[in-house]
């Protein structure tokens, strides 16, 4: 399929996956309600922080950090590994291969549609954040402002790739779920999701540098709370952009290996 | 045109006897057996034929159909459909083919039908009043009116399978592969998805291929039959013929108005089916004229009908006999 009648279904698609997300709005907020993790976390923190900073934290340090976690994780994370997983494992994926759209486009518009929802929940914990003692520590950088939407972008192309591979894994194996277990394990830990990154132990935190997950949350992150120099931001960017790509590589590849496999259960 | 030549498709299936003893084996040394659900099968369809495509449960109709359709790849063999290799999942063959699954839904679930239809115009990039004028007709034709704006979740069966039909024919598509599309309907629902499988066969010059358990569906709409038996082709030719050569009696079913004596019957030919005053013959058919002549003269019977032997019965043998030749 061409790239330009690929883009002419694109504000169909979306249309249909508004539609869709306002239909299964209860698992929806269910969806979102689980993406509150930070704030346990953010109490916990701000609490030990409370008498003097901790390894050069802040308590307003870190409620800006876990508020703007909020905010990245509600706006870049993603489900759709559980529907492919499902749709592969139930036979439903061969509805989706008998149309001359690559299931990875579908998907990706129908969780893009949702995005608007999302910030129902992402901008009032923004507005929080601009009123909390966080905001003290956030960037006034204009260049660093600006470059956090391809930012997000980026973090949300990360991991909704990567998401899709994983739920191409069932392709493979019966049950990919468990391996969605050792995904979000190491997402905890080495995304910033649970801790910031620099509060890791250098074993963790040195590999944690470089691997996709700090680019699918913390990146963003750092760009609103830190301040960083153009060399960094670069080099931010650099890193996301190649992580984006090689992911959307490597699970275009995953699927295109699983279709061979494929059993098509059912019917 | 369909075409394909000794088409096979095998499938390692994890074997494992019941039992914990057995589980935890299988936890670090797995038995696998392979199934051969198409083993060597070769048919060719031309474009416009309707082609029945017959065999029991599990004997690869299915699988079959998914490798037609581009959904599997086939393990060893050549298949072509419209021209091209399937499991390529070109453009212009996905937009030449359709595939309706009675088991598998394509629409939305919690939407309604219409935004499926958006969604398929979108993806197979129909022009819009092509679209307008499809829809109008599929409308009309499957009497979709009340159905469109109903989410699908709250359709019946049978209304849901005519929106399946709708969304799977709105790109026009010249070749048909449907799997058991009545199965679960009624009677007047079975008859007017057959009717529209017809009228959009004879219409686009489309070409069918159906699996139905229901062999009425195959009967009215297949002069030709494929049949198929543990992945081995067994039978690919004309229904009527098949019908003939397999058993070349006819039914002849009749209502007695009066008191007749049993050998009155029996001299007709082997009684079948008897209840009450109601009978059903085996006759040879060059016998037919005048044991019908008797019937309708000396006896004077009511609702006398004439028919081929059912295909269940004709499949039952078919499949008896090729599983002797398998054993022996």
């Amino acid at each position: 399929m061409s790239v330009a009648r690929t883009l002419r279904t694109v504000p169909t698609l979306l249309r249909v996956g508004v539609a869709e997300t306002v239909a299964y709005r209860g698992e929806f907020l269910i969806w979102i309600l689980t993406t509150t993790l930070p704030l346990v976390m953010l109490g916990l923190w701000t609490k030990v922080a409370e008498e003097e900073p901790f390894a050069g934290y802040t308590a307003a340090g870190f409620t800006a950090y876990y508020l703007s976690n909020l905010i990245v994780r509600n706006l870049t994370g993603s489900w759709v590994a559980w529907q492919v997983s499902e749709e592969i494992r139930l036979g439903s994926m061969s509805m989706r291969l008998l149309r001359p759209l690559h299931p990875m486009m579908a998907f990706a518009m129908s969780h893009l549609a949702a995005v608007p929802f999302r910030s129902v929940v992402a901008l009032p914990i923004a507005g929080i954040l601009l009123v909390s003692s966080g905001a003290s520590t956030l960037t006034t950088e204009p260049l660093q402002l600006a470059l956090l939407v391809p930012s997000l972008v980026l973090a949300w192309m990360i991991t909704f790739t990567t998401m899709f591979m994983l739920g191409c894994l069932a392709f493979f194996m019966t049950k990919s779920m468990s391996m969605m277990n050792l995904y979000f394990l190491l997402f905890s830990l080495l995304s910033g999701y649970l801790l910031p990154i620099p509060l890791l132990p250098w074993w963790i935190r040195e590999p944690a540098e470089v691997l996709p997950f700090r680019f699918m949350l913390s990146a963003p992150i750092e760009l609103m709370t830190r301040s960083l120099s153009g060399r960094e931001i670069a080099e931010l960017l650099a890193s996301q952009l190649a992580w984006a790509l090689a992911m959307l590589a490597i699970a275009l590849w995953t699927f295109r290996r699983g279709v061979r496999r494929f059993e098509a259960v059912g019917g | 045109m369909i075409r394909a030549r000794d088409l096979k498709k095998h499938f390692k299936v994890h074997k494992r006897p019941p039992g914990f003893a057995s589980a935890m084996r299988s936890l670090v040394s797995r038995k696998y057996e392979v199934v051969k659900a198409v083993d060597g099968v070769t048919f060719t369809i031309e474009r416009g034929e309707r082609v029945g495509f017959l065999g029991p449960n599990g004997a690869g109709k299915t699988t079959t159909l998914k490798v037609l359709s581009g959904l599997l790849h086939p393990t060893s063999g050549e298949v072509e459909v419209e021209g091209k290799v399937p499991f390529r999942r070109q453009t212009k063959f996905l937009e030449a083919i359709t595939l309706v699954m009675g088991q598998k839904s394509q629409l939305i679930w919690d939407l309604p039908p219409s935004e499926t239809y958006a969604m398929n115009r979108a993806v197979f990039d129909v022009p819009h009043e092509q679209f307008k004028e499809t829809m109008a007709e599929l409308t009309e034709l499957l009497d979709l009116g009340p159905l469109l704006d109903k989410p699908t979740r709250q359709l019946s069966l049978g209304e849901r399978m005519k929106c399946e039909l709708a969304a799977a024919l709105l790109h026009r598509p010249t070749t048909l592969f449907l799997d058991e599309p009545t199965i679960g309907l009624d009677v007047a629902m079975q008859v007017a998805i057959r009717d529209f499988v017809r009228s959009y066969n004879q219409k686009h010059d489309a070409t069918v291929l159906l699996t139905s358990h229901y062999m009425d569906d195959v009967v009215a709409l297949c002069p030709r039959i494929i049949v198929i038996d543990a992945g081995v082709l067994i039978h690919d030719g004309d229904l009527r013929q098949l019908i003939k050569t397999m058993d070349p009696d006819k039914r002849v079913t009749f209502t007695l108005t009066g008191v007749v004596a049993e050998d009155e019957i029996t001299r007709l030919g082997s009684v079948l089916v008897r209840d009450g005053q109601r009978i059903t013959l085996r006759v040879p058919e060059r016998e037919i004229p005048a044991v019908v002549g008797h019937l309708l003269g000396p006896l004077k019977v009511a609702d006398l009908a004439i028919e081929d032997p059912p295909l269940e019965e004709i499949l039952r043998v078919m499949f008896g006999r090729a599983r002797e030749a398998a054993a022996s």
